[in-house]
């Protein structure tokens, strides 16, 4: 499973659970358009925490906020490397 | 006969440039001055109790300038306060007037805001108006603290230079309010938010507006530095207070704004405005305890203890008390390395998810109703996005199926719980550790 469809996933999982409406998702989707709240975030980089075993925005050196969905999986992309 | 402090209509400046600025329409300060919308009924509130009651916060700013120095208390009602809780509330707030741009409350007699009204006659200041704020937690009954304009006005100092006060807060809040009355005291203008409104187009009105001073919690600068909208805003001063910053958001931050003075403030409601930390790092210089200053400082036991003339002045409806001259436990944690101190977390395991404040207690009595389940225990797991996140552990019967309980205690929680509160992870766990007393051990 590749790092792109594991974050897919969870944004779907986590969308369900929250019963928010997920947008659907591309590389360019802003992720504060994707239908998802903060809250709803917090919980995708916690479980992928688990699940990969990385958090990019606390172990990377210089850390900046990922906008469009095609960075926030870059962002983890990298870190998994 | 002592003469009252001025109250905020007093000090508010005539012909001063300030406007306030809400989502679809805008108000100049001077222009309340002469009088406000509620003259008409300032008479019947004279001395009255009243509870601030609004739908959004343009509102309520116009009560707050009408009724300081009119009403002898007023109590602003947060825009989450529950509404099972009201009647709770103005019995214990003895509350005699509602004041409100929404429905009447039975038993209570109302006065509307209506913000399109024309602005009467002046109205001269009675007396020193008490204003009393909840806290953010979030437990059955909330706690009300009591200010004077004095002690929460304390730490603004004058300024000449026009400032245009953005904030991510509701004004209805302990922080938001600082930043309404930064705006008042100044000649200011302030652009308030509006709940109906995404971040996005927040920011675009904040940029349209020309905003030169934007502050919000750690979790809500987050959001802001996730948005496409953060290139349309260029503070020129980025203030954190609320929660812990941490290094990562203050990074970031003073990338976005390399021009801009980032501070980070330590405040509560109950405590007032603490400190503020200017130099671009997590935690203050220990150099900050002890000092004699306006506001002491002093650790005690973990907990950092401030005492100031800005704290608030005592708990409405309960038999908690605020000792005169006695230091304030704010609760939080620190740890002191090298020449800092370092916030940890909260005393008693409260958590904290982006500025609200969770008792782990009222979610495992929800999650303990579940029959399967013998044990639970909820703790708040560290989170890059909204400082923090409630997690759950749960001791179920043998032979239950953890999948299907998980699911119904998650269900269960939804139903009664805020979103906020609402574990984001269920683990289940062969068992739980208790104390030699037999109570659950916690972590800090």
């Amino acid at each position: 499973m590749t790092v792109q469809s594991m974050i897919f996933e969870q944004f779907a999982q986590v969308a369900r659970e929250q019963e928010k409406q997920l947008a659907p998702l591309s590389d360019h989707l802003v992720l504060l358009e994707s239908g998802l709240d903060s809250l709803c975030f917090a919980i995708v980089v916690a479980r992928l925490e688990d699940t990969l075993g990385v958090d990019p925005f606390t172990a990377a050196e210089d850390v900046y906020f990922p906008v469009t969905l095609g960075e926030f999986v870059k962002f983890y992309e990298d870190a998994a490397a | 006969m002592k003469t009252p402090p001025p109250d905020l209509r007093a000090q508010l400046r005539p012909g001063g440039p300030g406007v306030l600025h809400a989502r679809d329409r805008a108000v100049r300060f001077d222009a309340l001055i002469a009088g406000n919308p509620l003259s008409t009924a300032l008479a019947s509130l004279d001395g009255a109790h009243v509870l601030l009651h609004t739908a959004n916060q343009f509102a309520a700013a116009l009560a707050l300038i009408a009724l300081d120095g009119i009403a002898a208390r007023i109590v602003i009602a947060p825009p989450d306060l529950k509404k099972d809780s009201l009647k709770d509330v103005i019995q214990r707030a003895q509350i005699d007037t509602l004041v409100t741009d929404g429905n009447a409350i039975e038993g209570l007699p109302r006065v509307g805001i209506s913000t399109d009204l024309q602005l009467g006659a002046a109205t001269e200041a009675k007396r020193a108006s008490e204003w009393v704020m909840f806290t953010s937690g979030t437990t059955g009954a909330p706690k009300m603290v009591a200010h004077t304009l004095e002690a929460l006005t304390g730490a603004i100092k004058p300024t000449n230079d026009h400032v245009i006060w953005g904030t991510f807060y509701d004004i209805r809040r302990y922080g938001g309010l600082q930043i309404f009355l930064r705006a008042v005291l100044g000649g200011a203008s302030l652009i308030l938010s509006d709940a109906e409104e995404s971040i996005a187009d927040f920011l675009k009105r904040l940029g349209r507006g020309g905003v030169t001073h934007l502050t919000g919690t750690p979790s809500h600068w987050r959001r802001a530095l996730m948005s496409p909208g953060i290139g349309q805003i260029a503070p020129h001063y980025v203030r954190l207070s609320g929660e812990i910053a941490d290094q990562a958001v203050l990074d970031s931050l003073k990338a976005k704004f390399p021009d801009a003075a980032i501070g980070h403030a330590y405040a509560s409601t109950e405590a007032g405005v603490g400190f503020e930390v200017t130099d671009g790092l997590e935690g203050f210089p220990a150099s900050f305890v002890g000092d004699a200053g306006a506001v002491e400082m002093r650790v005690e036991d973990g907990s950092l203890r401030i005492r100031s003339p800005r704290t608030a002045s005592r708990f409405v409806g309960s038999a908690d008390l605020l000792k005169d001259d006695s230091f304030v436990d704010t609760g939080d944690m620190v740890e002191l390395r090298g020449a800092r101190y370092y916030f940890t977390g909260r005393r008693g395991g409260i958590i904290n998810v982006g500025g609200f404040k969770i008792h782990p207690e009222e979610v495992e009595a929800v999650i303990n109703r579940h029959p399967a389940v013998r044990l639970s225990r909820v703790s708040g797991r560290r989170s890059p996005i909204t400082g923090a996140i409630v997690v759950a552990e749960v001791v179920l019967d043998a032979g239950e199926d953890h999948d299907r309980v998980q699911a119904e205690i998650l269900r269960d929680c939804r139903a009664s719980l805020k979103p906020f509160q609402v574990p984001a992870m269920v683990r289940v766990v062969p068992k739980l550790e208790l104390s030699a007393g037999g109570k659950l051990m916690r972590h800090a």
